[in-house]
């Protein structure tokens, strides 16, 4: 949900032109893990900003709550105990939510017209209104992020705060973040703040410290600083190379454009058959 | 607070927590700032990002804190002295300390007297029936002119500084991992990086909280950690410090404001009931200074206690009845927390008023408190929340086992507001007053703590009017000039702290200038005089709220040395002082140690800055007044002589509970097993459970997530752990056969919790003394009242033992066991 309208780069399932005259600068969230002490304040302040209550649920056995995230918590952090080398454990702390893909599998998937967003600064948003409810935004997205709402059967993510960004703030859960681990700016402010950081953590001993911006999904909006860039699966399983599902790739790329020709095909061939034959006469008893 | 004040001269965080930018090395231990403390940790992450400051967290579990740490290490709950004391050896042997400092700052070269002595894990004067000492011989040697003896070369065996040296060279590595499980070589590598600050222009700084505080030992925890500070030179510098992080909001305005039942406000003490004397009373507590040249701000005693009387009594303190000295009462033992209870207990105890209290959930051994609580005739609980402690009463099956037909006390609850509800300043760990404003109506019946209490007074007032009373002129003569005396306002009551003029106040080095004239409020507690001529609620505060207005509410943040020492923001007590001992900052001769890091110097005529100078302005350096100035001696106390009750010099106890049957340092003597001055009652003694009952270790504390009790009735934070936990290493969760998400009980010899079991590589098992120990950690925040899902009172388990200087319970170590349901 958005109050954006000029600024639109492409709509799901809509051929005509997207209203765009309004050009906006690329935006990004960096996410720095190595500052992150998962206070959970972001998920608070996201559910306070969207004024959603997830359910009071049970613990299951670890720090995760709510356990995964549903159509009321847009992002939760995800907790993985792991030991990089032996003998030194690391707490790895990784808030997840929608990535918003430059190239963005969702919105490729879904056939509603107009049910998915990207505006010309990189956000990638759902307009539930239009939403049908099938889940190919989820058979979509590398990185597992909508979920379905059982109330109304939409589906539902994280918004970067696009209603925030689109008035010039920053998105709510990067204004409660005590300790600066979440920063908002251009992407390629935010770019430069995780070389900083990089060379920051380099020091450390953290050598294959790098930027999460995974080029697979044309790099993303929301990108992560890991102290092992090479390894991002030890996040709680983030993704080494997202990559769109060649399900929907083959959807867009080859199966849309046959399918396309077929429908066209086959109107061409009613018509033909209207003209050459003439409409169905229906017989009188 | 116990023991900063013993150390340094103030009971509160020497820096402030925007200077922890500036640190170097920053230790968290006995705390776990990242978990509770989220919005100040940002000035870690800032030192570890433009500072390039490495972080050390040393715990018993792989905290939050540990998470964003460049070096943990896990140490044995309840061992801090142990590890600390090795520190100080590391220090000492390897000649790694800031000499100059140490020799000019600290009491080193001062004389002991020959009686003083240690033996068998006692010091001198022990009293094993009243479980306490008589102090007299912790206690320097006093020359003819009344100061104490010193030898600069450091050479008499009896100086502070070789008896120091000789207390801690049994803290070896080896046995300091022996008693704390703590690697040897990770010991050592803490040890090295801790040296390394031992130059003059590094700093570390030591951030801890209730993980120290709440052991039988806790307040000699934290003068442990002070003395490595003091030999490290990190004290009044930037960046350095001992910084308390104090566990509610407003916690360190509860001490300020002498909340504690033998405190007045501003750390002034209340008489004991032998205190009958007014001029002896106040002679004891003017401290003359005890070495040439000081300023021993404590000489001023009088000054403070005077204008306070005339704060609350006004006219009917005068000089003639000795400022009303008889209104105040004598104190016959501490009221503490513990002591209440027990007296409650033994059924001594009628009504009980809880004011923003919580006891049923905060106080250990739950069942002790509630057969207390059910002794009462009547119980008042003044809370914005349905506590569990106005619940004590109810049956709630397992969480609160209780037979209502059985319980007589009569509970009165009355609502009050939040802090968000009113106007007002809270104190932050820092020493920040900072004003905030009322946001929204309080809801229903809801009345303001200031609106309860005086109606309750005006109450009592109008009873002692009409029947007369025992005693009733403390409370006919009390001072009560609101507007509205039924709803005193925060405004009024914070400018009645702040302190005024009662007559004209002339300049005392010219009689012919008027300082500040009668009714005008003043402008620091240097204006407070001893003749009644002004009054001042809490000396302290004085400068809060003065003739410019509410300086508490000011909101400059500009911050022209880059130190981030904003003097423009809200109020800092003392003085608007920012970082405390200031002019330990600069050596001797007035120079900054550190000239990158400049917070004060001496120009040449006086003391100038970017801080309010910690010193007498126009104190020259060659006449040698020192930084320390509320401590008689001037200098910082490695031995802290009678301040404290349990010894001169921390030395390491095992916890009342403990998994070893000895204490590692004093194998032979079992009374030295536990702290020998520790608050123990008698009923409790049989309480404490043993290691092969009670196999594991046990220590409670805080989640992010949660503020203590409350905010389980909260939905949001409620959403984010909705139910209780017990944390277990891998391999406690293997030999039991548990695994994440099952069920667990865990059992004291007090009672039992149950809960889910998180099974985590965060808490390691400890080679201890030859044993493998296992932890298991308790997180404290659920009850039987609110919107998270209902559990058990945590400190259901908890032992009913405290801290020989605060009383404070031992929260943090105790024995359990566990087991699957």
């Amino acid at each position: 949900m958005a109050l954006q309208s000029l600024d639109i780069t492409r709509r799901s399932a809509t051929t005509t032109p997207s209203p765009g005259v309004r050009e906006t600068q690329k935006v990004a969230k960096l996410i720095d893990i190595s500052k992150c002490i998962g206070c959970k304040a972001c998920q608070v302040a996201c559910m306070e900003w969207n004024d959603l209550r997830d359910e009071i649920g049970t613990n299951h056995g670890v720090y995760d709550n709510p356990l995964d995230l549903t159509d009321k918590s847009w992002t939760v952090m995800r907790f993985s105990e792991v030991e990089v080398e032996k003998g030194k454990l690391e707490w790895l702390i990784r808030k997840d939510g929608c990535m918003h893909c430059a190239d963005p599998g969702c919105l490729k998937a879904c056939p509603a017209p107009g049910a998915i967003v990207q505006y010309s600064n990189g956000i990638v948003d759902f307009h539930e209104e239009n939403c049908i409810g099938c889940g190919y935004c989820i058979t979509g997205c590398p990185f597992n992020i909508p979920r379905i709402s059982k109330k109304d059967s939409k589906a539902y993510k994280c918004t970067l705060c696009s209603d925030r960004v689109s008035v010039g703030m920053e998105p709510a859960c990067v204004k409660t973040c005590p300790t600066g681990a979440l920063v908002f700016g251009s992407k390629e402010d935010m770019i430069q703040h995780a070389e900083e950081r990089i060379v920051d953590l380099k020091s450390r001993g953290y050598k294959n410290a790098g930027l999460y911006d995974p080029p697979g999904v044309g790099g993303t909006h929301v990108m992560y600083v890991l102290q092992h860039a090479d390894q991002p699966q030890i996040y709680n399983d983030l993704p080494k190379d997202p990559q769109i599902s060649l399900l929907v790739e083959l959807w867009k790329g080859i199966l849309k454009p046959i399918m396309s020709l077929g429908l066209g095909l086959a109107a061409l061939t009613g018509f033909l058959h209207y003209v050459t034959v003439g409409p169905k006469e229906t017989e009188d008893d | 607070m116990a023991s900063l004040a013993p150390t340094f001269g103030r009971g509160a965080m020497t820096n402030h927590w925007v200077d922890i930018k500036n640190a170097n090395l920053i230790l968290i231990m006995g705390g776990n700032a990242a978990e509770a403390h989220p919005c100040g940790f940002k000035w870690v992450t800032e030192a570890k990002a433009h500072n390039k400051a490495k972080l050390i967290v040393a715990d018993p579990r792989f905290t939050r804190s540990a998470a964003v740490a460049d070096y943990y290490v896990p140490v044995r709950a309840g061992t801090d002295i142990a590890f600390l004391g090795g520190v100080i050896n590391y220090l000492l042997t390897h000649d790694k300390i800031q000499h100059e400092y140490v020799k000019a700052y600290t009491d080193v070269s001062f004389i002991v007297r020959a009686d003083y002595t240690f033996k068998d894990g006692v010091f001198s004067g022990y009293n094993e029936a009243k479980r306490s000492y008589d102090k007299s011989t912790w206690m320097y040697e006093l020359g003819a002119d009344g100061y104490v003896k010193t030898d600069p070369t450091l050479k008499n065996p009896r100086c502070v500084f070789n008896l120091m040296k000789a207390h801690y060279s049994r803290y070896t590595p080896e046995l300091v991992s022996s008693i704390t499980g703590t690697p040897k070589e990770q010991f050592l590598k803490v040890c090295e990086m801790m040296a390394e600050t031992a130059a003059p222009d590094r700093t570390m700084t030591i951030m801890y909280a209730l993980g120290w505080t709440q052991h039988s030992v806790g307040s000699q925890m934290i003068r442990t950690a002070a003395m490595v500070q003091l030999l490290l030179g990190n004290i009044g510098m930037v960046g350095g410090g001992m910084n308390a992080l104090r566990g509610h909001s407003n916690i360190q305005g509860l001490t300020d404001l002498g909340l504690m039942s033998e405190l007045l406000t501003g750390y002034l003490t209340l008489p004991d009931e032998k205190e009958t004397d007014y001029k002896a009373y106040i002679e004891k507590r003017v401290q003359k200074p005890l070495r040439p040249g000081q300023m021993s701000y404590w000489q001023n005693y009088h000054k403070f206690h005077v204008s306070l009387m005339k704060a609350w009594y006004g006219n009917a303190a005068h000089k003639d009845n000795n400022w009303a000295y008889d209104y105040l009462p004598k104190l016959d033992k501490m009221h503490d927390m513990l002591q209440v209870f027990e007296d409650m207990h033994q059924g001594k105890i009628n009504g009980y008023f809880c004011q923003g209290f919580n006891p049923l959930a905060a106080t250990p051994c739950k069942v002790k408190v509630g057969r207390a609580l059910a002794k009462l005739k009547y119980l008042v609980t003044i809370d914005p929340l349905a506590t569990e402690t106005a619940a004590f009463w109810q049956n709630h099956g397992e969480y609160n086992d209780v037979d209502p037909a059985k319980i007589q006390t009569e509970v009165f609850r009355l609502p009050s507001t939040c802090f968000a509800e009113e106007n007002g300043a809270l104190v932050n760990s820092g020493r920040w007053l900072q004003w905030h404003w009322k946001a929204a109506d309080p809801p229903g019946e809801a009345k303001s703590d200031l609106e309860i209490m005086a109606g309750i007074f005006l109450k009592l007032r109008a009873l002692y009017q009409k029947e007369g009373g025992a005693f009733p002129g403390p409370i006919l003569n009390l001072t009560w000039k609101y507007a509205i005396p039924s709803a005193p306002s925060p405004e009024e009551v914070a400018r009645e702290i702040n302190g005024k003029a009662l007559e004209d106040l002339v300049d005392p080095k010219d009689k012919t200038k008027v300082v500040r004239k009668a009714g005008e409020q003043l402008d620091g507690f240097g204006q407070l005089t001893d003749d009644g001529k002004t009054s001042c609620g809490c000396w302290i505060y004085t400068g809060c709220w003065t003739e410019k207005g509410n300086m508490m509410a000011r909101r400059d943040n500009s911050d022209p040395s880059g130190l981030g020492n904003t003097t423009g923001w809200a109020f800092s007590w003392p003085a608007n002082r920012r970082i405390q001992y200031n002019r330990a900052s600069c050596d001797p001769s007035g120079k900054p140690w550190d000239p990158n890091r400049k917070l004060i110097e001496w120009n040449g005529t006086q003391w100038v800055g970017a801080d309010v100078p910690d010193i007498k302005l126009d104190a020259a350096p060659a006449d040698g007044m020192n930084p320390f100035i509320m401590n008689s001696e001037g200098v910082a106390r490695f031995f802290t002589v009678n301040k404290m009750g349990d010894g001169p010099f921390p030395e390491h106890y095992e916890p009342f509970e403990s998994p070893l049957d000895v204490n590692p340092l004093h194998p032979k003597n079992p009374k030295a097993k536990n702290s020998p001055a520790a608050r123990v009652f008698k009923d409790d003694l049989d309480q404490f459970g043993d290691a092969q009952e009670f196999p594991y270790v046990a220590t409670t504390y805080r989640l992010t997530e949660h503020f203590h009790f409350w905010t389980k009735h909260t939905r949001l934070s409620a959403i984010l752990q909705p139910e209780q936990f017990v944390e277990i290493g891998e391999d406690l969760a293997k030999m039991k056969n548990i695994k994440s998400g099952d069920r667990v009980r865990v059992r004291s010899i007090r009672g039992f919790i149950k809960a889910v079991a998180v099974v985590t590589k965060r808490i390691r098992t400890l080679d201890v003394y030859g044993k493998k120990v296992y932890t298991v950690g308790i997180p404290i925040h659920w009850g039987f009242q609110g919107v998270a899902k209902n559990g058990f009172i945590a400190n259901t388990l908890t032992p009913f033992v405290g801290d020989a200087n605060t009383q404070t319970p031992e929260f943090k170590a105790f024995l359990v066991t566990i087991d699957k349901l």
